[in-house]
């Protein structure tokens, strides 16, 4: 898909982003100056561990943070070159989600209310968003869940959530996402609470129905493995910043950031068998409390007393940026 | 890569399972009907209202009125003219059963309505809202729950004056306290719910997801908690009575009756026995009730 020209106005774009939460033990902040974009038709990956800011970040596109304790501190996110969704109406903004920009969550046990059929549930960002009438919505339901795989969609649209195996749900809540034919799907874990077999089924479905719509896909996951296989681009989060962004080639073959490096030393499948699986040392930062330097140094490998510098995610490469003092000066070689 | 597109075979082996379109409501009366102690308990609760209201009718056509008294007769057991008895006055006792049964009846549906209708709005608002919205109302709460029952059943009696709509009202007052925290922490936790969230990602406005995501969610507690605020009711009315700012002389409730024959169970036990056995016999119907609306509302627990 990079293949596909240039377009001038990105479908997002998020300029420094930062979301805070605060708490009674103080301000944790979750997403601290995040800036990215994302074309029309294309597909963003962010990667990182639990507690980065990745989530955080598509909650705060959408307007989903619980205010308080979250606040959203400020930036822009410009959609489609004219509305910023930081800053507009409910009003505004609830024309957007779900028509223009749909969300599917981590976790398809709980993210369908249990007391709604699902044939409710499916046609009610059609009858909000379309004047339509409901037996077309439901129509349009049926046709959605046919083409999610489920067989014998127009009966079974009629069970209830709890009818419905995990795999099968995510199916009816990607059906959903996509029933208004949205520009921008955001996909915060879409297959974390699956097994296996069932997650390729389920990116196989997204990455066709993309194919199909042309739509973007921003893809939120903590596993390379999905990355590697599915996004044009990525984004690496450590402790709320963007440490390193690039293509989704460079980013495994030029690798420009410790932190990225040490992600992928712990994939098992990409090391020689009987080997000690790798492990990143220590614990991720604590939020609460501002880092002055890069908040990686403490379990960095590389790191050197000039490294507890603020530092800047700047591009050290054509299309390739970086958030490492070192290899921002040319002194580190990953 | 077709052949992954297809559903598994768990999956499909769970189709025949697929219910036939239907409202939640009626599925959940189905399966109300078919729960056999809830519909004893519905037919018991239906012949006790009938026998309250057309069999004290009866009985008063017949000259047995709850306030007719026959001072020579006294208090007797039950025989073939009173079956179950008369009281010290002379009164005939099923009539004042009947007749009390009619306010106590009264007092725990009209009382338990009001708490549940105010508690399930304000703790749905509440929580739902939350921050400073939920801290101030229920702080509003807190200090209703501080107040003594006791001296704000008097206050409200000597300022207006002494009636019945009085006892529902101050009841109601009290009760949905309870109703209003119970509803604001269930709606607090389904609020960061995933499914939730969903509805706000899909663009749905406040007023919609309160009632058609949240409110079909906290039934179920509510229900349960409803079948158990009839008897406090029930039994608030007796010692509201007790203290005399209740139903009068000759009037009489379920939680008078008992008291009187409490007072007298060693000489006349029937004037505690019948009235008591009433009140049980509702109390059990009601719970039995409750139980099965609590499953047939729950769309997870069938698996029919």
């Amino acid at each position: 898909m990079s293949a596909l020209p240039k377009i001038d106005m990105a479908l997002l774009q998020v300029q420094n982003l930062r979301t805070s939460f605060y708490t009674r033990n103080g301000i944790v902040r979750a997403v601290n100056d995040v800036s990215f974009q994302i074309e029309k038709g294309e597909t963003l990956g962010i990667v990182g561990e639990s507690g980065s800011g990745k989530s955080v970040t598509c909650y705060s596109i959408l307007g989903l943070i619980p205010q308080p304790p979250g606040r959203i501190e400020g930036g822009k996110a410009i959609f489609d070159g004219g509305l910023d969704l930081l800053k507009c109406s409910s009003k505004e903004l609830n024309k957007v989600r779900g028509r223009r920009i749909a969300m599917i969550f981590q976790d398809p046990m709980t993210s369908l209310n249990p007391y709604l059929r699902i044939e409710e549930q499916m046609i009610e960002p059609l009858l909000i968003h379309e004047k339509i009438s409901r037996d077309d919505a439901v129509a349009r339901a049926v046709q959605g869940l046919t083409e999610m795989g489920i067989q014998d969609a127009a009966s079974r649209i009629k069970s209830f959530p709890h009818q419905f195996s995990g795999g099968m749900r995510q199916r009816v809540m990607i059906a959903m996402a996509l029933i208004t034919k949205p520009d921008l799907l955001i996909a915060d874990e879409p297959t974390t609470a699956l097994d296996v077999t069932v997650q390729a089924q389920i990116l196989e479905l997204i990455k066709k129905r993309q194919a199909d719509l042309g739509m973007a896909v921003i893809l939120v996951t903590h596993d390379l493995g999905i990355i590697s296989g599915f996004c044009d681009r990525v984004n690496v989060m450590y402790a709320g910043r963007v440490v390193e962004s690039a293509g989704t080639h460079d980013l495994f073959y030029k690798t420009k950031h410790p932190y990225t490096k040490a992600l992928q030393k712990s994939i098992p499948a990409l090391q020689p068998k009987g080997a000690e699986l790798y492990t990143i040392p220590g614990m991720p930062p604590d939020l609460s409390k501002e880092v002055a330097g890069c908040a990686f140094v403490p379990r960095c490998e590389f790191a050197k007393p000039e490294c507890n510098h603020p530092v800047k995610l700047l591009d050290v490469e054509s299309d390739h940026s970086s958030a490492c003092l070192r290899v921002q000066r040319g002194d580190l070689k990953l | 890569m077709a052949e992954t597109l297809e559903p598994n075979l768990v999956e499909l082996a769970s189709l025949e399972n697929v219910e036939k379109g239907t409202s939640l409501w009626k599925d959940a009366q189905h399966r109300l009907f078919k729960n056999k102690m809830a519909v004893f308990g519905i037919v018991v609760l239906g012949v006790l209202a009938l026998a309250c209201t057309v069999g004290y009718g009866i009985a008063r056509k017949a000259g047995l009125g709850h306030e007719i008294q026959d001072l020579a007769l006294g208090a007797s057991a039950p025989s073939a003219k009173h079956w179950l008895g008369t009281d010290p006055l002379g009164r005939d006792v099923l009539s004042r059963v009947l007749y009390g049964g009619r306010i106590s009846l009264m007092v725990g549906v009209v009382a338990t309505a009001t708490s549940l209708i105010i508690g399930v709005l304000y703790g749905a608002i509440a929580g739902f809202l939350g921050g400073k919205v939920d801290s101030i109302l229920m702080r509003i709460v807190d200090i209703l729950y501080a107040l003594p029952f006791t001296i704000f059943v008097i206050l409200l009696m000597v300022v207006f004056e002494r009636s019945l709509l009085l006892i529902f009202i101050a009841i109601g007052a009290v009760e949905w306290l309870t109703m209003a925290r119970i509803v604001r922490g269930q709606v607090m936790s389904l609020r960061h719910q995933e499914f939730v969230e969903a509805a706000f990602a899909l663009g749905l406005r406040k007023r919609r997801i309160i009632l058609r995501h949240i409110i079909p969610n906290v039934l179920g507690p509510v229900i349960v908690y409803a079948t158990l605020t009839v008897p406090a009711v029930m039994l608030l009315e007796a010692f509201i009575s007790f203290l005399g700012l209740g139903v009068q002389a000759p009037d009489t409730s379920w939680g008078v009756l008992i008291k009187e024959g409490a007072d007298a169970m060693e000489e006349y036990p029937w004037l505690l026995i019948f009235p008591g056995a009433a009140l049980a016999l509702t109390l059990f119907s009601l719970n039995f009730l409750g139980d099965g609306l609590r499953d047939a509302l729950d769309v997870r627990a069938s698996k029919d």
